[in-house]
C-alpha cells in the first residue's frame, strides 16, 4: 500500500464513562483504507491490541516499516481494501494520538497523568462509535486480536444492529487470574520506578526502567516455551561462556532488554497502567450474569480464532466463548490454528488467518 | 477407466447420502453435522431452511465451509460433545465417518445424548464383493467407497450391518429406520431386505434413545 496519513477527529460533546466521570474534548487518531460504498455498509473496524495504534497498514511518509497489521490489510489481503472501507483508530487512554493520560487536561492546561479517569473497554468502544458515526458508516464488521478481540465482542453487545460480522482473534471474554497477575507485575514495575512521581513525569525523567520491565514481562507472555526455545535456546549473547556477573549473558536476556528499551521510546507508562486495567476489568459474564445471557440479543455472525500455543489467551477460553454463542444458536465458527508462536501468533501467522478471514467475509 | 467409474460411483454415492438426509430433515430443524467435511451436506440442508452447524477437525475443511457461508467449529469429535447440552439438536449426523472415529462407542453415546435423533451411515464390511475380495485375493479389501491401502486408511473401525444391530442392542438404543444402498442406489427389494448384510454396500441408520 502507498503512503497513508493519520487523521484526527474531535468529539464535541463530553463522553460519559462507566466510572461515572466525564471526559471533555476527546480527540481520536484514526486511519482509513479503501472507500466507503453507497450503502455505507462495507466498513471494517480494526481494533488494536494493548500497545497498538491507528496505523494498521501502509507507510507513513518517510517510514521504512509499515503499519502493525499490514500483512492483513490491503488490496487482495484478508481485509481487502478493494472491497472494504477499513478503519483503525487509536484507543481511548492510548498515547498514539487519541486522548489519554499524556493529553492536556483542558481544565488545568497540564497533562492528565493520574488524574485521567480510569477507563473500561466499554468506554473505549463508546468513543469508537462516535468516530464510526462521524464517518457515516451504517453497518460494519469488527475485528481484533487480543485486547482488540475484547473490543470486538463489546461492539457486538453494545450495538447489535450495526455489527454484521465479528472476528475475535486470540482473545477472551474475560482474563484469567494468571493473565491479570502478569498485568499486575507490569503495573507494579511502573508504579515503583523512582521517576514515576505519581504519574507526573512529563517534564522530567520518565519511569523508563519500570515501563521496560513491564514490557519484558509482557513479552514473556506473548511467546511460549517452544517459541523461546526455537528463538534463543540457551545460547549466550555474542559469546560462548558466561560473564560471571549480572550483565546480559543469554540471548533471551538481550532480547527482552531490547524489547523493553525500544518500548520506552514509543509508549507512555501511564497509558500502560490505564489500558492494562481496562483489560483486567473486562468481564462480560459478570456484567450480564453469564456468558450465555450476554449474547442473547446480539445479531452478528461470529468468527473466533485461537492459536494452539497461546497460553495467555488459551484456546479453552475461546471455546468457552464459542460454546456460549452456540447455546444461543448464534451463527459462530471457530478455528484453532496450529502454531508454535504463542500469543504473538495473531500478528505472525497471517497466511492461515488470511485464508480463514477471507472465506468468512466472502459471503458477506 | 475403472478408476473413473469408481470415482463416479463415489461422488454419486455421497450425493445420494446427502439427498436422503436432506429429504429426511424438515426445514426449521436444528442439526449438527459431525465430521462435516467441505460442508456440501450442510449447504444443502441450509438451502432447505435447516439450522445447521458442523464440526470438523481439518483446517482446510473449515475454510471450505466458511466459503459456503456455513457455521463450523474446528474440533475433534472423538473428544466428545460435552459443550453441547442434552437434546440440543433435532438431528446429529455422522455421515460416512463412524468407521474413522477412534472411539465409535463414545461418539455414538454422545450423539444420542445431544440429538433427539441421530443419523449414522457407514460402508458395510460384510458386503459380498468385500467378502470375495478378501477370500480371493487374501488382501485387505478395497472398493469405490473403501479406496485406501491398509497402512493409510482412515477407516480404523470397519463394521457390518450385523455389528451395528448388536451394538444397538447392547447399548440399548432404538433403530428407527435403516436405508440400504448398493452401487449408489437405494435398495428396497426383497433380496436386499432378506440378506441385507450380504447384499448391501452401504447403510444409513436413524436411531434414537429408548
Amino acid at each position: 500500500m502507498h503512503i497513508v496519513e493519520t487523521k484526527y477527529f474531535k468529539i464535541n460533546e463530553p463522553i460519559s464513562l462507566e466510572s461515572g466521570r466525564e471526559l471533555k474534548n476527546v480527540e481520536v487518531a484514526y486511519e482509513t483504507y479503501g472507500e466507503l460504498n453507497k450503502d455505507c455498509d462495507n466498513a471494517i473496524l480494526l481494533l488494536h491490541a494493548l500497545t497498538g495504534d491507528a496505523h494498521a497498514a501502509g507507510y507513513h511518509e518517510g517510514d521504512k516499516k509499515p503499519g502493525w497489521w499490514d500483512d492483513m490489510v490491503g488490496s487482495g489481503k484478508a481485509f481487502d481494501t478493494d472491497k472494504y472501507f477499513v478503519i483503525c483508530s487509536n484507543m481511548l487512554g492510548g498515547c498514539k494520538g487519541t486522548t489519554g493520560p499524556n493529553s492536556i487536561n483542558p481544565d488545568t492546561g497540564k497533562e492528565y497523568g493520574l488524574t485521567f479517569p480510569v477507563i473500561t473497554i466499554e468506554d473505549v468502544v463508546r468513543v469508537q462509535k462516535k468516530l464510526i458515526d462521524f464517518l457515516g458508516v451504517k453497518k460494519l464488521t469488527v475485528a481484533g486480536g487480543s485486547m482488540g478481540g475484547m473490543q470486538a465482542l463489546e461492539w457486538a453487545l453494545a450495538y447489535p444492529d450495526m455489527v454484521s460480522h465479528v472476528i475475535v482473534i486470540a482473545s477472551t471474554p474475560r482474563l484469567s487470574a494468571q493473565s491479570i497477575a502478569f498485568n499486575a507485575v507490569g503495573r507494579n514495575a511502573i508504579l515503583s520506578d523512582p521517576n514515576f512521581n505519581n504519574g507526573d513525569y512529563y517534564h522530567g525523567e520518565k519511569p523508563e526502567k519500570g515501563l521496560a520491565i513491564a514490557r519484558m514481562v509482557g513479552h514473556i507472555t506473548y511467546l511460549c516455551e517452544e517459541a523461546m526455545h526455537e528463538k534463543f535456546a540457551r545460547r549466550f549473547q555474542d559469546k560462548d561462556s558466561p560473564n560471571f556477573n549480572f550483565d546480559i549473558d543469554f540471548e533471551v536476556e538481550s532480547y527482552l532488554a531490547h524489547q523493553g528499551q525500544t518500548f520506552v521510546d514509543r509508549f507512555d507508562a501511564n497509558s500502560y497502567l490505564y489500558i492494562t486495567k481496562a483489560v483486567d476489568y473486562f468481564d462480560i459474564a459478570k456484567k450480564y450474569g453469564s456468558l450465555e445471557k450476554a449474547f442473547e440479543n446480539t445479531k452478528s455472525k461470529y468468527l473466533v480464532i485461537s492459536f494452539s500455543s497461546d497460553w495467555l489467551f488459551p484456546s479453552a477460553q475461546s471455546m468457552e466463548l464459542v460454546n456460549a454463542l452456540m447455546k444461543n444458536k448464534k451463527d459462530v465458527s471457530y478455528c484453532e490454528i496450529q502454531s508454535p508462536c504463542g500469543h504473538d501468533a495473531f500478528l505472525l501467522e497471517y497466511e492461515t488467518q488470511t485464508k480463514i478471514i477471507r472465506s468468512f467475509l466472502c459471503t458477506k | 477407466m475403472h478408476e473413473i467409474e469408481n470415482h463416479y460411483l463415489l461422488s454419486k454415492g455421497l450425493h445420494l447420502n446427502y439427498s436422503i438426509i436432506t429429504d429426511m430433515i424438515d426445514s426449521g430443524s436444528n442439526v449438527l453435522d459431525l465430521g462435516c467435511g467441505d460442508g456440501s451436506l450442510m449447504k444443502m440442508l441450509k438451502d432447505k431452511g435447516v439450522f445447521v452447524s458442523g464440526i470438523d477437525i481439518n483446517e482446510d475443511n473449515i475454510v471450505k465451509c466458511l466459503e459456503k457461508g456455513l457455521s463450523v467449529i474446528q474440533g475433534n469429535i472423538d473428544k466428545g460433545l460435552h459443550e453441547y447440552p442434552d437434546n440440543s439438536y433435532d438431528y446429529v449426523i455422522l455421515n460416512q465417518t463412524l468407521q474413522s472415529t477412534e472411539k465409535p462407542n463414545y461418539v455414538i453415546k454422545e450423539m444420542l445424548r445431544v440429538g433427539k435423533k441421530i443419523v449414522v451411515s457407514f460402508p458395510n464390511f460384510a458386503y459380498w464383493r468385500i467378502r470375495f475380495y478378501l477370500l480371493l485375493n487374501g488382501k485387505m479389501p478395497k472398493s469405490n467407497i473403501l479406496p485406501f491401502e491398509w497402512f493409510n486408511t482412515p477407516n480404523i473401525h470397519l463394521l457390518t450391518i450385523k455389528d451395528f444391530f448388536d451394538f444397538a442392542k447392547k447399548h440399548n438404543f432404538k433403530i428407527e429406520q435403516k436405508i440400504l444402498m448398493t452401487r449408489a442406489k437405494i435398495k428396497n427389494d426383497f433380496l436386499h431386505k432378506k440378506f441385507n448384510n450380504l447384499l448391501t454396500e452401504e447403510v444409513m441408520f436413524v436411531c434414537s434413545q429408548k
